[in-house]
């Protein structure tokens, strides 16, 4: 129960009591459910992203179903971006991860044929692996050194595929193989999504997950406890740069075409603006922050060079009045109810 | 010395920068033994047990666990083969109950190595682990947040994260500090316990009544350097350990 203190000009000293809403103490009781209403209150929040995206897939036009499929791309890298961040890992470019995919499944579809439901899977996995392997030997860095790195990798790769005119070059690959239908498209990343979203927030409130936040919180006590921190990280690494490297696979396929602006700094930077945004540390918050951000920046293209203007403005406004993000803003109002108290 | 030692540390050196944290030390422990480390401030202490344990790597020397050379080894292989500490600021996850604090040791492969692969229920095991050093099972404290118990809880979680590794060797640092006679009093019949239970202890305490009565034997650290070893009441009968502790204790 946090509370904040609070003395205004010289009116009586007040502060802020927040209580547990009664329905979340009984609640959280698995053995005191008996009402649908108490049951309906646990579920809601799993039920809202499940019905609210399989609404927004058939009630939106063309062209917005096409923002949802970007938005949701844009939603797995946020993901991504927060189990990084969780393990003590602040990424500057899940560009790499994004883009390496992209290129994977790009280059076996278009030099050996195979189909997406083959190169999707397959750059999923061995692009996690690549990344993985990019990033170990920079995994003992800390803090800023470790971010510039991830920073750096993606630009750099840009610079080798446009020098040695490797995977297409400037030109990059097109005429690559699309998925069936735009259902499948649609409902295959909704898919998607969803099962990342609620498997690796089962993940990260599991010991397991314990383990990889206490990396984050204190290191040296997790060295302590006789585990090799090391390799926490690296399956924490290898589970983000797969979620970024499906992203960028799947994306591929729906463009059908593979370029060097898919190591653009887009990749890295709204992932982590939808984090901050939605609130770190939760998943869910990245995810919604991501839902936020896109289509704000759809709905601002109009707006041409002032566009990233009022998109900044937002930004600032959002993280000025919201600084623990929207979900736990959120979050809090759901199972808490406030009230001002006099202090004395 | 008939029996191989359990720990030798020999001709040990630290520098940090130009700061000699630590020279030429060399000391036995044998199995079951409990040793007392003192010495004023900034003296060492804190320094050798950081060596033993590999968070800092020695710059000369060398350290000796149960036959194996394990100088400069990474702490969680450290851990690994039965050396377990606590630390001297104790730092826990303040957000996390105190019993889901034991979860990261009871993660630990070492545990998993003593119970045949199988934690059981590592919440259970953690409240029993706790019930152990004092949190009574029937009060709730184990539920509570880290962030909101008082210093002598903080440090029997402390204790208890080191137990739960079921070390052979036990490094306390300065684990009474801090803490009122009674709390001490209620915590030294824990460390008496692992010492029946056949455990190694080395104990580092400004609280040197409170030592005494426990410890087999004492080593007095100064600058960096041993200046005295033996029984707690020769040693602090010499004049070298009596120079130094002037004016620190009298
Ligand atoms: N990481 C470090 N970097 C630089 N100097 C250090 C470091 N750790 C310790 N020192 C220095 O080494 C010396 C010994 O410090 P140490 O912490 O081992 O003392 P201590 O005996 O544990 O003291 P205290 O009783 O205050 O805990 C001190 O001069 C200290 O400043
Ligand atoms: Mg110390």
């Amino acid at each position: 129960m946090g509370n904040a203190e609070l003395n205004i000009g010289n009116r009586k000293k007040r502060r802020k009591e927040r209580i547990d809403r009664g329905i979340k103490a009984r609640s959280s009781d698995i053995f005191a459910l008996s009402s649908w209403r108490e049951m309906l209150y646990l579920a809601a929040p799993r039920l809202l992203p499940i019905v609210g995206l399989l609404v927004l897939s058939v009630a939106l036009s063309v062209y917005w179903q096409r923002v949802l499929l970007s938005v949701s791309v844009f939603a797995l890298l946020a993901i991504s971006w927060d189990i990084m961040a969780q393990t003590g890992m602040i990424s500057l470019g899940q560009a790499l991860f994004f883009g390496t995919g992209a290129y994977l499944s790009g280059t076996m579809n278009h030099y050996w044929g195979w189909p997406p439901y083959i190169t999707i899977p397959l750059a999923t996995i061995f692009g996690g692996l690549l990344c993985t392997a990019f990033l170990i030997p920079v995994l003992r860095l800390r803090g800023i050194f470790f971010s510039m790195v991830t920073l750096v990798l993606p630009l750099m790769l840009v610079r080798i595929i446009e020098a040695t005119r490797i995977f297409g070059g400037t030109e990059g690959l097109s005429g690559l193989t699309a998925l069936p239908s735009k259902w499948v498209e649609l409902y295959v990343l909704i898919i998607v999504l969803l099962a990342v979203l609620f498997g690796f927030r089962r993940m990260m409130n599991s010991d397991f997950g314990l383990v990889l936040k206490g990396i984050n919180d204190n290191d040296r006590s997790v060295m302590n406890a006789g585990i090799n921190i090391y390799w926490f990280k690296i399956q924490a690494l290898f589970i983000a740069s797969s979620i970024g490297a499906f992203a960028g696979a799947f994306l591929t396929h729906v463009y059908l075409f593979v370029g060097m602006p898919v190591f653009a700094l887009d990749y890295s930077i709204l992932p982590i603006a939808s984090a901050v945004v939605g609130g770190i540390g939760t998943l869910a918050g990245s995810m919604l922050g991501a839902f936020i951000l896109v289509p704000l920046s759809e709905i601002l293209r109009g707006l041409g060079g002032l566009r990233i203007v009022f998109y900044g403005l937002f930004l600032v406004v959002f993280t000025v009045a919201i600084p623990e993000g929207i979900f736990h803003y959120i979050q809090r109002k759901y199972h808490q109810f406030e009230r001002w108290v006099e202090v004395e | 010395m008939e029996a191989a030692p359990l720990l030798k540390v020999s001709k040990l050196y630290k520098n940090f920068g130009g700061v000699q944290a630590i020279q030429d030390l060399n000391f036995e422990l044998v199995e079951g033994e409990l040793l007392g480390l003192i010495g004023p401030n900034g003296s060492g202490k804190t320094t050798s047990v950081n060596l033993i344990t590999g968070f800092v790597k020695p710059t000369k020397g060398e350290i000796v666990f149960r036959g194996q050379n394990i100088t400069g080894r990474a702490p969680y292989k450290i851990v690994r083969l039965g050396i377990a500490r606590t630390f001297q600021m104790v730092k826990p996850f303040y957000q996390l109950p105190a019993y889901k604090n034991m979860i990261i040791p009871l993660y630990s492969p070492r545990v998993k190595q003593m119970t045949g692969g199988k934690y059981g229920d590592r919440d259970a095991v953690a409240l029993d682990l706790l019930e152990e050093v004092g949190f009574e099972r029937d009060s709730h404290v184990a539920y509570k947040p880290a962030s909101v118990l008082p210093q002598g809880y903080l440090k029997r979680l402390e204790l208890a994260k080191a137990i739960a590794l079921n070390p052979d060797l036990i490094i306390l640092d300065e684990l009474f500090s801090g803490l009122s006679l009674a709390e001490v009093a209620s915590i030294v019949p824990i460390i008496e316990k692992l010492r029946q239970e056949g455990k190694s202890i080395i104990m580092i305490e400004h609280r040197l009544k409170e030592l005494f009565r426990i410890a087999d034997r004492v080593i007095v650290l100064n600058y960096g350097e041993k200046i005295a070893d033996g029984k707690a009441a020769e040693v602090m009968e010499s004049d070298a350990v009596k120079n130094a502790y002037l004016g620190f204790e009298a």
